[in-house]
């Protein structure tokens, strides 16, 4: 038989258990408890945030550090996602400091964007940005969208710059994320601006990562949307072709800020970003993929190096 | 509900339909993805399943790996093969194989472990062999359960082929994943529609298909039970 | 592995962040699922229209499985209003699964219970609720027990995706790894998953056991007729 009493003490274990998981569960929104005022002049951590990326990610997290020996109070909450995911967010106010790219953010922002070089991009971007948030001055160093190739396909056909591959004979197999082929500087046009001969784009969600790379490398595809600071170009002797016309937009890393980021964290992240040129991001993020150095020992030791901590 | 409206207004919009990156287009893919990688999972799973029901030996492995491998993120293995094997569709046909295998496999075995011991014993006794018992009394007997695991691992390989799209494999979740990336919620939403509509036709399929499969002489002892099919397959054969 | 060696307390962190979505999904998927199961059997043999009920609370219930994951999670908080970084979203949607795979075993469950033994608890005089409690539901158990394990496994395993949203779980070692291509990380968040599957699993296995301890009385060999019967014949 059942035995009823050590069965209903199982049951209530079970539920009351169940009861506890949840309400630690319930409790747990992260960001409520950050945007919170807790005391009078007892000034709230500021959230920094990344991207589910791991370059963002070491970016936010020098932030942090610089911010932390600047004798703020760092509430970290890294790798929240893609834009569609966390920009929300950042409007409304969840987020105090987040390292973003000028052009990426603007189209995100302002879909019929015109682009330009990086200073009308900023311009641009500051006009977008919604009430409450604000871009700093932006860093030298840049992550952005180029077409690569790999060093074999260059010297086949002699290519420099984006234009030169018109100088291409065969169908191009082109990949990159699946946005991509929505976006104005995207396969379209290649083929209307450049008369370049495009046969299929595939689409790979990894955004210019392992898997792109290897695509290009083992010439599944010819041309690939690779971002400028990834380590696998130089790893991989690919080459990111020049972009004179600018179909990209410029994406130099940029900080959104919130209201509650006062004028002295704004100063020291200003100097972290004067600080950041585009050969730093580059090395910072070899020693995150080929050294396989976690972002905070990545972060600490550049700051050091360019002693700002 | 306006977003439901939409994106069924999506899916009838005729402009969708061309073209390598149309809904038919997809659609195929993702049906010969799904189909191929159930094909191969059954050439592994089911024998496997058979001998372990009717020899019974090796069930406490293969539970053990069942389990083991049910639980493996299909995600995680397409972007480890990716790395290896690279883009296309050689990773996601593998990663839903393994997918596939552990409910063919529990509907296998769990099919013949089903059958009243005696009958295999008259069968033998009357001079049957074994390859006989298997063929003409174990498989119409188990089919039932067979049948049941077989659609639950269609199921499961056509709600999850859409991470194919992933590494450019193809497939509905190429809608799914565009629509994500360019904040198209109406075409992220077509796309799941499209997957789940496929996933009824086949459910609708497989339900009837398991109340053909029961032997008249079995369907005639059997109190009429109203429910679409069993799926105490997978559960009971734990 | 010298990836793994150096960064075990991340791995240890997500592993619990990982168990905080999977269980008390699980446990909602079965207390859920228990009720529903039951209306679902009850009526299957019924008149038409709550014959229609049980089918279909089936039939969706199932269906509710070939929801692809990540569009759910996307359309949750539209739905309910949770955030979309809210870590009860993930849970939510979990649930949905776990009563699409539970539903139909818990009605089989209740179904596989025989109609006799049922018929002599009423003629005992059990009311229909406690001979749903002492009777239907220990004898269900078995059944129940396998089914909440193939929730426990798929869950543990559909919780990764909420990476690609931010939730943290071990899924974010999947993301993270692939990105910076160290195959140690995307396999420690292999081997961590199917470890956390074969960990509950385990447990479910130790509670069904402490729960339904006649299972193993009767499973014991009978005892030996004493040689005395011998000696006195």
């Amino acid at each position: 038989m059942f035995t009823a009493a050590k069965g209903r003490l199982a049951w209530s274990a079970v539920a009351v258990g169940a009861v506890v998981a949840l309400a630690g569960c319930a409790s747990g929104d992260p960001l409520d408890e950050g945007t919170s005022t807790d005391e009078e002049g007892a000034a709230a951590p500021l959230v920094v945030s990344s991207q589910a990326y791991y370059s963002n990610e070491i970016i936010a997290e020098i932030y942090s550090q610089a911010l932390e020996a600047g004798g703020y109070e760092v509430d970290r909450q890294f790798q929240i996602g893609q834009r569609e995911v966390y920009l929300p967010e950042l409007e409304a106010g969840n987020i105090d400091v987040f390292p973003e790219y000028i052009g990426s953010l603007l189209q995100a922002l302002d879909p019929e964007a015109a682009g330009g070089t990086a200073d009308e991009v900023f311009a641009d971007l500051q006009e977008a940005l919604s009430e409450g948030l604000t871009a700093l001055e932006p860093a030298d160093a840049s992550d952005q969208n180029s077409w690569t190739v790999t060093q074999e396909f260059a010297d086949k056909y002699d290519l420099t710059d984006v234009a030169s591959l018109a100088n291409v004979t065969e169908p191009l197999i082109v990949g990159g994320n699946s946005e991509l082929a929505t976006r104005p500087y995207g396969p379209d046009a290649l083929k209307s601006q450049y008369g370049v001969p495009i046969a299929e784009v595939k689409s790979i969600e990894d955004s210019g990562g392992p898997l792109t790379v290897k695509a290009l490398v083992d010439n599944d595809i010819q041309l690939a949307n690779i971002y400028t600071a990834d380590p696998n170009i130089k790893a991989n002797s690919l080459v990111a072709l020049d972009d004179p016309d600018g179909i990209f937009f410029p994406d130099n890393v940029v900080t959104v800020v919130s209201d509650k980021v006062d004028a002295g964290a704004q100063e020291i992240l200003d100097e972290v970003n004067a600080a950041l040129s585009a050969d730093d991001l580059v090395s910072l993020n070899s020693e995150s993929v080929n050294d396989q150095k976690s972002a905070d020992v990545i972060a600490e030791a550049w700051l050091t190096e360019k002693g700002l901590i | 509900m306006n977003l439901i409206i939409d994106a069924i207004a999506w899916i009838l919009d005729s402009a969708h339909y061309g073209g390598p990156n149309g809904i038919g287009a997809r659609l195929f893919e993702h049906l010969w993805i799904s189909v191929l990688s159930l094909l191969i999972a059954g050439a592994i799973a089911i024998p496997v399943g058979f001998f372990i029901g009717h020899t019974g030996k090796g069930k406490a492995a293969a539970v053990l790996v069942s389990g083991g491998v049910r639980a493996l993120p299909t995600l995680g293995l397409i972007s480890i093969l990716g790395l290896s094997i690279g883009i296309g569709v050689q990773a996601p046909i593998i990663a839903f194989v393994v997918l596939a295998i552990p409910s063919m496999l529990a509907g296998a075995y769990a099919g013949f472990e089903a059958i009243d011991r005696r009958i295999v014993d008259s069968a033998r006794s009357v001079g049957m062999t074994e390859w006989q018992i298997v063929g003409r009394v174990e498989l119409p007997l188990g089919l039932p359960l067979l049948i049941g695991g077989i659609r639950s691992a269609t199921l499961q390989v056509i709600a999850t082929a859409t991470l194919a799209a992933y590494i450019s494999g193809g497939g509905l979740g190429s809608f799914i994943f565009l629509g994500l990336r360019t904040n198209d919620y109406t075409q992220m939403l077509a796309g799941s529609i499209l997957v789940i509509a496929l996933a009824i036709a086949f459910e609708g399929a497989f339900s009837v298909l398991q109340r053909l499969v029961v032997p008249a002489g079995v369907r005639a002892g059997q109190r009429t039970n109203v429910r679409s099919g069993s799926s105490r397959s997978v559960a009971a054969a734990e | 592995m010298n990836w793994v060696l150096n960064n075990l307390p991340l791995i240890g962190e997500r592993t619990l962040d990982h168990l905080a979505i999977a269980v008390p999904a699980i446990i909602l998927s079965f207390l859920l699922s228990v009720p529903i199961g039951w209306v679902a059997n009850r009526y299957s043999a019924s008149n038409s229209a709550l014959l229609w009920l049980s089918g279909s609370l089936l039939a969706v219930s199932g269906l509710l499985y070939a929801i692809p994951s990540l569009p759910l999670f996307l359309a949750l908080p539209a739905i309910i209003g949770t955030g979309l970084r809210d870590p009860i979203n993930v849970v939510i949607g979990l649930t949905l699964y776990g009563i699409a795979l539970m539903v139909r075993a818990t009605a089989d469950a209740l179904a596989s219970v025989d109609p006799n033994v049922q018929q002599s608890a009423n003629a005992m005089g059990f009311s229909g609720w406690s001979r749903f409690w002492k009777v239907e539901l220990p004898l269900a158990g078995p059944v129940l027990l396998a089914g909440i394990r193939v929730v426990s496994v798929s869950t543990v395993s559909l919780t990764t995706v909420g990476a690609v949203l931010g939730i943290k779980s071990l899924g974010l070692l999947f993301t993270d790894g692939l990105q910076r291509n160290i195959p140690g990380e995307i396999y420690a968040g292999i081997v961590l998953t199917i470890l956390i599957a074969v960990v509950l699993d385990a447990i479910l296995v130790l509670c069904g056991r402490l729960l339904m301890p006649w299972r193993h009385a009767a499973a014991a060999p009978k005892p030996q007729v004493p040689i005395e019967r011998e000696v006195n014949a």
